[in-house]
C-alpha cells in the first residue's frame, strides 16, 4: 500500500469536506429561517473567490484582505437579494425559492462566464502560507492545514453561535415559531435578512479558502453545489452539528474512494444519498 | 368561449403552425424545436399536473439520446427501434431513480432528482460506449421502416411532428383521465388524497415514470436530429432549460410548454450567432460551452 498516496487523497478529501461543510452549513442556517434552498449558494461562492481575485489584481490587496472583505462583500449582496427579492416568496410554495436562486445562480454565472471566459484564473498562495511540513509519512503543504483547521474553528464558531449564545437562541426560536417569535419583540425580518447574509458570507469565505487551491472559474461553484445537496439531503437539515459532520465525513469517504476505488470517486456521495434514502429518508441528522 | 373550445382551437394553431414549419424556417432547427417542446410538455406532465419539481430530467433525456445514438450507429438499428429504445432506457430509468426520489417531498424532491442526474453524468463520462467528451457522433438517420428515406430533411421532419403529435395526444390523454384527476388532487392535497384511498406513492412514480419515458423519447428523437449524442444532453443545465421552459410558457398548461420551449431554443440559437450582451443570451452561450456544442452542430449541418 503506497501510504503517500493514500494521505494525499486524504487530505485532499479532508479539504473538499471543509468546503462542503461550509457551504452545507449556509444551507442549513438559511433553511432552518427562510425556509428556501438557496440554489445561488455555488454562485455565491465563486463570486466570494472573484471578490478575492479583484481585490488582488485592481487594489493590490492580499489574501488576508480578501479573507476579511470578500464575505462583507457578498454577504452585503445577500442582504440585497434577500430584501429585494427573497422576502417577496416566503408566502409561496418553497419550490418558488429554489426557482428564484436558481434563476440568480444562473445570470450571475452566467454573466461571470461572459466577461471571463472558461478558462481559470490563478490565485496565488500568500508568502506567510507557502511551503510543505514533513510529518514523515507525507508532505503537508501549509495552505492547506490552514484551510482545514481555518474551516474546522468557523464551523465550530457557526455551531457555538446558534446553539450556545442568545443571538442564536432568538434564531432556533424563530425557526420554530416566527410569529410568537416577532410577538416578544424581536425584529425577526431583520434577523432573517442577517441570517442569509452570514450563510452567503460563509459561502464566500469558502470561495476565498478554494481560489489558491481550485483556480478561480465560473463554473467552480455549480458542480460544487450539486455535490453540497447531496450532502444536505444525506445529513438531513436538522441540526448544525450534523452539516458539519456530514460534510467532513463524506470528504473523506470521497478521498478514500478516489485512492481504493478512483472510477468512483465522482459518484460515490451520490450512490451513499440512494442508500441513506432507502433506510433514513429524512436523513442522518434530521428530523421527521 | 369554454375550456375545450379554447384548447381545440388552440390545438388547431398549433398544428397549423408546425406544419407549416419546414417551408418557412430551416427544417433541422424546426426539428430541434419539436424535441425540446416534447422534452417540456413530458417535465410539465410531472410538475403541471403531479407538482413534483424534477431537477434532473436531463438524465432521462440524456440517456435516452445516449442509448438510441448507439442502437443506430453501433448496432445499426433501424430510426424507429433505437427511438423506442432510447425511451424503454429512460422507463428503466425512471422507475428507479423514481422509487429513491418520491420518498421524500418538496425541494428535497428537487434535490435528489439533481443529485441522482449528476451520477448518471459522470456515468455517462466514464462508461465506454458513450465516447466520453466526444459523444457518439455520425448517427444515421437511414430509413423509417426500410421505405421513407429520413435523409431527406422534410421526410425527417414530419417523422419528428409525428412522433411529437402522438406524444401530446398521449400526454392529453394522461391529464383528462381519470388517472390523470387523482394525480391533480394529490398535487391540491396529498393527505386528503390518502384519507380518500388512494395510494399517493404508486401515483406519483407513475407520473415520474411516464415523464421520464416522453422525455427519453424526446432525446432519443433529438439523438436521430441531431445526428449525434454528447455530454450536453445530461449534463445538469439541461434539466434547468427544461425547468425554464415550462416556466417561462407556463407550467400546467397544456400548450404553454411548447411555447417556452420554442422562446427558449429561438432566443439560444439567435444569441449565439448574434452575441447579444443579455443575461439569458450569456447562459444561452455558457451552456454551449459546457459541451459539445450539439447546438451548433445542428445550425451548421445540412
Amino acid at each position: 500500500m503506497n501510504t503517500q498516496a493514500l494521505f494525499g487523497q486524504l487530505l485532499i478529501g479532508l479539504i473538499n469536506g471543509s468546503f462542503y461543510a461550509l457551504l452545507s452549513l449556509g444551507l442549513a442556517v438559511i433553511f432552518g429561517l427562510l425556509n428556501i434552498i438557496n440554489f445561488a449558494h455555488g454562485a455565491l461562492y465563486m463570486l466570494g473567490a472573484f471578490v478575492a481575485y479583484f481585490l488582488l489584481e485592481k487594489l493590490g490587496l492580499g489574501y488576508w484582505w480578501a479573507l476579511a472583505i470578500s464575505p462583507i462583500v457578498v454577504g452585503a449582496l445577500g442582504v440585497v437579494i434577500e430584501r429585494l427579492m427573497l422576502s417577496r416568496l416566503y408566502k409561496l410554495d418553497h419550490l418558488y425559492g429554489l426557482l428564484l436562486t436558481f434563476g440568480l445562480a444562473l445570470m450571475i454565472e452566467g454573466g461571470f462566464q461572459h466577461q471571463f471566459g472558461s478558462a481559470g484564473l490563478p490565485y496565488s498562495i500568500p508568502e506567510s502560507l507557502q511551503g510543505v511540513q514533513n510529518l514523515g509519512f507525507m508532505y503537508l503543504p501549509n495552505y492547506r492545514a490552514w484551510v482545514i483547521v481555518a474551516s474546522i474553528v468557523i464551523c465550530l464558531a457557526t455551531w457555538f453561535l446558534i446553539e450556545r449564545t442568545k443571538l442564536g437562541a432568538y434564531l432556533r426560536a424563530a425557526t420554530e415559531n416566527p410569529t410568537l417569535v416577532q410577538a416578544f419583540g424581536v425584529n425577526v425580518p431583520r434577523m432573517i435578512t442577517l441570517t442569509y447574509g452570514l450563510g452567503v458570507g460563509l459561502a464566500a469565505l469558502a470561495g476565498v479558502f478554494a481560489a489558491p487551491i481550485y483556480q478561480v472559474s465560473p463554473q467552480m461553484g455549480s458542480s460544487l453545489i450539486i455535490v453540497v445537496f447531496a450532502v444536505v439531503v444525506i445529513g438531513g437539515m436538522g441540526s448544525i452539528m450534523g452539516s458539519i459532520l456530514t460534510g467532513f465525513g463524506l470528504g473523506i469517504i470521497e478521498g478514500l474512494t478516489k485512492y481504493f476505488y478512483p472510477e468512483a470517486s465522482n459518484t460515490v456521495i451520490f450512490v451513499i444519498m440512494a442508500i441513506v434514502l432507502m433506510i433514513r429518508p429524512q436523513g442522518l441528522f434530521g428530523q421527521r | 368561449m369554454n375550456e375545450r373550445a379554447y384548447e381545440r382551437n388552440a390545438f388547431i394553431v398549433m398544428f397549423v403552425v408546425f406544419a407549416a414549419l419546414p417551408f418557412v424556417i430551416y427544417p433541422n432547427f424546426g426539428m430541434q424545436l419539436l424535441c425540446f417542446a416534447l422534452f417540456a410538455c413530458a417535465f410539465n406532465l410531472l410538475i403541471g399536473f403531479g407538482g413534483l419539481l424534477s431537477f434532473g430530467h436531463a438524465m432521462f433525456f440524456g440517456m435516452g439520446s445516449y442509448v438510441g445514438a448507439y442502437a443506430a450507429s453501433a448496432w445499426g438499428w433501424p430510426i424507429e427501434a433505437a427511438i423506442l429504445l432510447g425511451a424503454a432506457t429512460s422507463l428503466l430509468l425512471g422507475v428507479v431513480s423514481g422509487f429513491i426520489a418520491i420518498r421524500r417531498q418538496g425541494i428535497y424532491f428537487a434535490m435528489i432528482t439533481l443529485a441522482l442526474a449528476q451520477m448518471v453524468y459522470f456515468f455517462c463520462v466514464r462508461a465506454p460506449f458513450t465516447g466520453g467528451e466526444n459523444g457518439i457522433q455520425g448517427v444515421k438517420r437511414s430509413h423509417l421502416l426500410g421505405i421513407v428515406d429520413l435523409d431527406n430533411p422534410l421526410a425527417m421532419y414530419y417523422f419528428v411532428f409525428a412522433i411529437f403529435l402522438a406524444s401530446f395526444g398521449l400526454i392529453h390523454r394522461i391529464i383528462h383521465s381519470p388517472f390523470g384527476q387523482v394525480l391533480k388532487s394529490i398535487r391540491e392535497n396529498e393527505p386528503r388524497a390518502i384519507s380518500l384511498g388512494y395510494r399517493a406513492e404508486r401515483y406519483k412514480l407513475a407520473a415520474f415514470v411516464m415523464s421520464a419515458t416522453l422525455a427519453g423519447l424526446a432525446g432519443a428523437t433529438k439523438a436521430m436530429v441531431a445526428e449525434n449524442a454528447s455530454l450536453t444532453d445530461v449534463y445538469w443545465t439541461m434539466s434547468g432549460e427544461v425547468v425554464l421552459m415550462t416556466l417561462l410558457g407556463g407550467m400546467g398548461t397544456v400548450f404553454g410548454p411548447v411555447v417556452g420551449a420554442v422562446v427558449i431554443i429561438s432566443m439560444q440559437s439567435s444569441s449565439s450567432s448574434a452575441c447579444s450582451l443579455s443575461a439569458a443570451g450569456s447562459w444561452a452561450r455558457s451552456r454551449h460551452g459546457c459541451g459539445a456544442g450539439s447546438r451548433h452542430d445542428l445550425s451548421t449541418s445540412t
